[in-house]
């Protein structure tokens, strides 16, 4: 790393340098050694399970990028689709259990419930296929009804936002009232099994991970997909200029509304993994402050790069578990400030604090790159 | 452009590494199999202190209330420190936030239990904190000892509930109310499940009993806008009003009470989750002459009350309240150390197995552990509050009440579960 950068590079035949050309999937690759084999030899089960849960948000953080950070929708009620996937997955878990010990109600509904029949709308999530579509469908659909009517409108920025807040409130508000059918405040906890496997089997608990830690991979894979396809273009584009994709005789609605949808469908998926991983879903998951929540990780790690959401994510949740012990109170304004610092000073996250630093100090940027290398 | 494609082949390649790695992932126990092992989170016995968890809200909206919780434990483990521990072990104290956020007490437990290796653990307040921690204690088969009122319909063989059930707490409120002749009644209740399964109790027994419940209006827990239901009240022809509003509401409705013209004579409300702290935050001038249902008040008379007292003001301020749920905690640990005592051992078995009858001369009066249900036999007192903020008893149940979580033995409850 002698090599001084002042002069500047040769222009070589091919376009993309050898190294670049196999960054993006050798970074790939470390991640899945890392997530799929070193995490679980290095972390005890408890942990492995806490690292579980944080993937659920990273899968949340990957929609997140691709939404707000692509597309410039600040999605601050992704608590709504992550809810819906969690209860589609979380009634199915409750009546598997329920019928596993030869019962037709699950546990909370014999105790706050009004009658001795199932919901008609609890009784298809019975099968085990329909709950899994759903846990991702209904998210889309919700979405894909919202982003209709909300896009059309053209309907955006901070009102886009206030929007998706309200839903989450409006959720969370009505799944408290439902007692006898949702289990109210509590949520649905209490879950015994995931598709017939035990999850008080530390095994199995291994197993929720593996499945949690290659979706994830698989959604950051096809998500840099589409970052770098024609449609990730023309994302950016709507975001920097939408009336100028409109002019161009593109219709940003439509450009929008896949970002929104295809953002809720992994909420969704992520709520739905949430639940065998921490074993409950409740109101309180899935209301405005846990919507807030959401984004700011991946507005710490940068909400444009995949990578700086997805571990933006997950170091939020993991100081959220740590430094919470040490400073119950002082936790919360930590995290509102790390927001807010993020959203004013660092636009880009800590993903860009590289670039930012380089363009800040242009003269000190070989001496730089020399101590990190 | 051949980067793309190279770029594809790599993911494709780490794709099927992904399923490879899934492939070799062993599957474990089916459900319904009973083989699982307790995950291999044994309590830690061997050094010359045992840790004793310590599971509270210290931040969000639950730490005002809860932080008094976790004071009353500290001052428990140190009094049986300062007497020699437990088993000739000093307890070493391990406090974990809940942050009043329910799957954060599931996971705090579970860090107790297999990072600290807790002997038992301490705490919870709402009940869907005790939900959420209830799996995590039955699967590593660890000890949770609960300290407040709740809404019954629960028997966890790993969770002992010091608090009141339904009938020593619910049940006998509205036994006093009938007794006043107050027959008619309104129900105001935050939404959540305490109160929700506290009205369903009283609608049945106002069914059986002759009593009549004129209204019934839930807020949602946090909601200070009390103008609707207060108007409702006035005019709906009660006698008295039922109040399950819990934290911050309570203020809200009180106030709004009084600049209504409603007082504590014209129409009582009997709360059942006000208690000496939630009097002082409210204020003395709103809450004066109503009622309160509980087992404990600060001014409970005997030698042990004016000792918990004491020495609590001597450890947090001499304006500190002690209150029901506080007091609770407190015996939680002092009832543990009989059990692990009478059991000669900390095992959780052998623990469970030596609480059948154990006794305590607790602040509120004499305690009974009730081995069966895991519940406590406690004293059922119905409160004033005074002018100077205590609260004063103006009835009890003589003796303590045998806990009757599920109220099998109360006919008019036959179809509540």
């Amino acid at each position: 790393m002698t090599t001084t950068t002042t002069t500047p590079a040769p222009v070589s035949p091919p376009p993309v340098s050898r190294p670049a050309r196999f960054k993006v999937p050798g970074a790939f690759l470390l991640g899945a050694v890392l997530l799929l084999g070193v995490a679980p030899l290095a972390l005890s089960d408890f942990r492995l399970n806490l690292l579980a849960k944080y993937l659920c948000y990273a899968i949340v953080a990957v929609g997140v990028s691709l939404a707000w950070g692509r597309g410039g929708l600040l999605v601050l009620g992704q608590g709504v689709f992550f809810g819906l996937g969690g209860y589609a997955m979380a009634m199915h878990l409750k009546l598997a259990d329920a019928a596993a010990t030869g019962q037709t109600l699950p546990d909370f509904m014999q105790l706050y419930g009004t009658g001795d029949t199932l919901p008609w709308w609890w009784q298809p999530f019975a099968n085990p296929l329909f709950a899994l579509a759903m846990t991702v469908l209904l998210p889309m659909a919700v979405a894909a009804l919202l982003g209709f009517l909300v896009f059309r409108r053209r309907v955006k920025g901070a009102y886009f936002a206030i929007l998706s807040q309200a839903l989450a409130a409006a959720l969370s508000i009505w799944l408290v009232g439902q007692q006898a059918t949702t289990g109210g405040t509590n949520g649905l906890t209490d879950i015994q099994g995931f598709f017939g496997y035990d999850l008080n089997d530390p095994v199995n608990q291994r197993m929720v991970y593996f499945v949690i830690a290659a979706v994830l991979l698989l959604l950051m894979a096809a998500a840099r997909q589409l970052f770098v396809s024609r449609y990730g273009e023309l994302l950016i584009a709507v975001r920097d200029s939408e009336e100028r994709v409109r002019f161009l005789g593109y219709d940003p609605a439509n450009v929008k509304l896949v970002a929104y949808v295809v953002a809720a469908g992994m909420a969704g998926l992520a709520g739905a993994l949430f639940v065998p991983a921490v074993g409950i879903i409740s109101p309180a998951l899935i209301g405005i402050v846990p919507s807030i929540g959401f984004v700011i990780g991946a507005a710490v790690g940068g909400r444009a790069s995949l990578v700086g959401a997805v571990l933006g994510a997950i170091a939020v949740a993991w100081a959220q578990s740590t430094l919470s012990d040490a400073f119950p109170a002082a936790w919360t304004y930590l995290q509102g400030l790390l927001f807010v610092l993020a959203v004013g000073f660092l636009p880009g996250g800590l993903a860009s604090l590289g670039a930012v630093l380089r363009r800040r100090r242009p003269r000190n940027r070989t001496t730089a790159t020399g101590e990190t290398a | 452009m051949s980067g793309l494609s190279i770029s594809r082949r790599g993911l494709l390649a780490g794709a099927s590494a992904l399923g490879a790695g899934a492939a070799l992932t062993a599957c474990g126990a089916k459900t319904g199999s009973t083989s699982t092992s307790g995950s291999g989170a044994k309590a830690d016995t061997s050094g010359a202190t045992v840790k004793v968890g310590l599971l509270n809200s210290l931040s969000g909206t639950m730490a005002i209330s809860e932080v008094t919780v976790h004071n009353a434990l500290l001052l428990a483990v140190k009094e049986i420190n300062a007497a020699g521990g437990v088993l000739g072990k000093k307890l070493k104290p391990i406090s974990q936030d809940g942050a009043s956020d329910w799957p954060t007490f599931a996971e705090k437990a579970e860090a107790l239990i297999t990072d600290d290796k807790v002997v038992a653990t301490f705490g919870c307040w709402t009940s869907a904190s005790r939900k959420a921690v209830k799996p995590v204690f039955e699967r590593y088969k660890s000890l949770l000892f609960y300290p407040v009122q709740y809404e019954g319909l629960e028997q966890s063989p790993y969770i002992f509930y010091v608090g009141a059930t339904t009938n020593q707490q619910i049940v006998p409120a509205l036994d006093y109310l009938k007794k006043q002749g107050l027959t008619r009644l309104y129900l105001v209740g935050s939404d959540y499940v305490f109160p929700r399964t506290a009205n369903k109790i009283i609608k049945a027994y106002a069914k059986a009993q002759g009593m009549t419940v004129v209204g019934e209006d839930y807020a949602p827990l946090g909601s200070t806008e009390f103008s609707t239901i207060v108007n409702k009240v006035k005019d709906a022809g009660a006698d008295a009003v039922f109040n399950t509003l819990n934290g911050d509401s309570n203020v809200a409705f009180f106030k709004e009470y009084k600049s209504s013209g409603l007082t504590a004579k014209s129409l009582p409300v009997l709360s059942v989750s006000i208690a000496e702290e939630e009097v002082k935050s409210i204020g003395t001038q709103y809450l004066e002459g109503q009622l309160t249902a509980w087992n404990y008040y600060e001014t409970t008379p005997g030698a042990a009350n004016t000792k918990f007292v004491e020495a609590y003001q001597a450890a947090y301020g001499k304006d500190k309240p002690t209150s029901d749920p506080m007091e609770a905690a407190y015996i939680s640990v002092y009832l543990w150390k009989e059990m692990v005592e009478k059991a000669g051992s900390f095992d959780v078995a052998k623990v469970k197995a030596a609480s059948d009858g154990i006794e305590l001369d607790a602040p509120e009066g004499k305690v009974t552990v009730d081995g069966a249900t895991q519940h406590v036999y406690k004293t059922a007192r119905i409160g004033k509050v005074g002018a100077d903020g205590l609260i004063e008893e103006v009835w009890n149940s003589g003796k303590p009440i045998e806990p009757d979580p599920y109220l099998k033995g109360y006919s008019w409850a036959s179809g509540l579960s």
